[in-house]
């Protein structure tokens, strides 16, 4: 409960801009106010054709609700605010680099590299140093996976190094 | 009576039944697994649903939804964490209970009120079902509009965490399901020039990167966490003595379950938080409740599963998701080609009488494997996440990719994901992005048909009175938390 109370309070002495509840709300209201923006360059149906609301109207109609709620949000975490959230881990970064590493992979070599890479990636910043788990993950579950889509659900992957090689590109 | 008899044609086929005890075991293993449970499994498992049969596909993500629901009792007694969030109450007392050295005796309680909790929600399911089918003839585009507001409004209030950031997330889920080529005028929306997004945003995608990827991400974050496992000897059916205890409670709780479930809202969770503090309302021992009570194991447990059944009744009636859960299993009939609704139970009750029947089958097998094979399925949990995990990525991945072979999909998956690892810290509920994205089309269809229809009178949601009922419902829905705060 004291944990709590000075977590708050250490919340309470930081300028508005360094708090989450300002950052969070920002983030969506920044993102909603261009959405909004962008809405307003969707074609309109002429008049004589518009048959209730135009295909704007919903969608600038959500984002307003959101901007309306987030603001809302903020006013009350004034008067009661968040608490402080524990900073992220090391394994968090890696684990969210290693997503960019998979996609960059599956984009320029190939998608099972990709899918390889992660695993062991992963496997390794969580903490895994064995060779055999570590070769399990990264190599005898994703060649297991590959061939379960590949053979029940007639699955054809995208082309690469690899699956070219299997292909026979 | 000779739509109940359809119920047992599961029985009778083979396939069906190996389906089932597939569904079965695969749940269990999902509820067992803290991170994972019914939702992501039933959304990892979907691809593969696409070389079943339709009632084979829908029994599979049924079995997978009662045993899942169940499989997280197991983990919330032996570590004290529970495998699903619908179990978190039963950690209060199964966990001290297992602390004593009544492991056994905890899981038995945990598994016969499961049981009866799931069983009752079917005979729930069975006899309301139709009946709200028969209601929903009277809906037009304006009912259907207001009921999914209705909806939205009650996920909202009675939901976990703040009601007004669960709003703005199901208002994002709905500007998801917005994304795409407009339905009625063909016109683009945030496509941005990207031609895969004409079709909008799967489905599929947005909720293994919401539950799956995002859990991967939380489960970054805990790597320092030690669970603290208490050895299980076997799973003991309860004593007499229990019986004459809970019994009572098992009851009110599955009552509870079942009518929390209808509401459209995440319902295990909820239902086994009132029925656990129901339990010790009613209780004559309230002192024992997070001490090892079994009626506090019942009263959660029965709950919880009785949910199952309860989520279903609007997702088939009227197409109207109750849970997260229920509303990949209503991705599962669309995708299959079945539209749920008053016509599904005019036109196919053999099929749907097939989905209730393999409920009760797959909570009657949950119960065999329960008992039986508790101690195997506990040890799931021994798997360190830092195998795990890649694992389950390297499926989200290819099971993502396909559903349309597209990598689009994919990536959009791994943002979803990022998104959903944001939400759930800064405590938005991704719950109600799921029910918004799936009832987005509903909402924004009705309300434009309606508009048509009615030659663009608004007053039309004000002067019939189905609408108004469930527009004054949903006033009630969004100043519940407001008079529940005062109450406090």
């Amino acid at each position: 409960m004291n944990n709590v109370q000075n977590k708050k309070r250490a919340n309470k002495s930081l300028p508005f801009f360094f708090k989450d509840e300002f950052k969070v709300s920002f983030v969506i209201i920044f993102i909603s106010i261009i959405l909004l923006i962008n809405t307003f360059t969707f074609d309109i149906v002429p008049p004589i054709l518009n048959r209730g609301i135009q295909p704007a109207t919903f969608p600038k109609g959500l984002l307003v609700l959101i901007i309306t709620l987030t603001s809302i949000i903020y006013y009350l975490s004034i008067k009661k605010p968040w608490e402080i959230k524990k900073k992220l881990p090391k394994p968090f970064f890696f684990t969210l680099l290693s997503f960019f590493l998979f996609i960059f992979v599956s984009k320029t070599l190939d998608f099972f590299l990709a899918i390889s890479l992660l695993s062991v990636f992963v496997s390794y910043f969580w903490g895994e140093r064995r060779i055999f788990y570590l070769i399990l993950v990264s190599v005898i579950f994703p060649i297991i996976v590959f061939i379960f889509f590949e053979t029940i659900l007639g699955l054809r992957f995208p082309p690469g190094v690899i699956t070219n090689i299997y292909y026979q590109v | 009576m000779e739509n109940i008899s359809l119920m047992f044609a599961p029985l009778m086929s083979s396939k069906l039944m190996i389906v089932l005890l597939f569904g079965t075991l695969f749940g269990l293993i999902l509820g067992v697994l803290p991170g994972l449970g019914p939702t992501t499994g039933g959304a990892l498992i979907l691809p593969f649903t696409m070389t079943l049969d339709p009632l084979s596909a829908i029994v599979l993500l049924t079995a997978i939804y009662c045993s899942a629901t169940y499989g997280g009792a197991i983990t919330a007694v032996l570590i004290n964490t529970p495998g699903t969030p619908a179990a978190a109450a039963t950690c209060l007392d199964g966990y001290p209970l297992a602390q004593k050295g009544e492991a056994g005796r905890a899981l038995g309680m945990a598994t016969i009120s499961s049981t009866i909790g799931g069983i009752f929600s079917v005979v729930v399911l069975v006899f309301f079902a139709p009946l709200l089918a028969q209601l929903a003839y009277e809906f037009g585009q304006p009912e259907y509009f207001a009921l999914a507001i209705f909806g939205l409004t009650m996920l909202a209030s009675i939901g976990e965490g703040s009601p007004i950031k669960n709003l703005i997330a199901g208002a994002f889920g709905i500007l998801i399901s917005t994304i795409g080529k407009d339905f009625m005028t063909s016109i683009e929306r945030f496509t941005y020039g990207i031609n895969e997004l004409s079709e909008g945003i799967g489905f599929i995608p947005v909720v293994v990167g919401l539950f799956a990827i995002s859990e991967m991400l939380t489960q970054s974050t805990l790597l320092d966490q030690i669970f603290k496992r208490v050895a299980l000897k076997a799973v003991k059916l309860p004593s007499l003595s229990d019986y004459k205890k809970t019994w009572k409670t098992i009851l009110r709780s599955s009552g509870i379950g079942s009518f929390i479930g209808v509401l459209p809202a995440e319902g295990g969770t909820v239902a086994s938080l009132i029925g656990y503090s129901e339990a010790k309302r009613w209780s004559k021992n309230p002192e024992e409740f997070g001490k090892g009570s079994v009626e506090g194991i019942a009263g959660a447990e029965a709950a919880n599963n009785a949910a199952t059944g309860g989520a279903m009744v609007p997702t088939l009636a009227l197409g109207i998701p109750g849970s997260a859960t229920t509303a990949v299993i209503l991705t599962g009939l669309i995708i299959h080609g079945v539209r749920p609704g008053p016509d599904l139970f005019r036109e196919q009750p053999d099929f749907l009488y097939g989905i209730f029947g393999s409920m009760l089958i797959a909570n009657i097998l949950f119960f065999i494997f329960g008992f039986f094979g508790a101690k195997i399925f506990a040890r799931i949990t021994l798997v360190p996440n830092k195998l795990l995990w890649p694992m389950i990525f390297a499926v989200s991945v290819c099971g993502t990719y396909s559903l349309s072979q597209s990598m689009l999909d994919v990536w959009i998956m791994l943002f979803f994901g990022i998104i959903g690892f944001f939400m759930r810290r800064y405590g938005f509920s991704v719950v109600p992005v799921i029910i918004g994205l799936i009832l987005g089309e509903l909402v924004e269809g009705t309300l434009r048909q309606s508009l048509v229809i009615f030659e663009g009178n608004w007053l039309i949601f004000f002067t019939r009175p189905i609408v108004v009922t469930f527009f004054i419902l949903s006033l009630i829905a969004l100043a519940f938390p407001l008079l529940r705060k005062k109450k406090k």
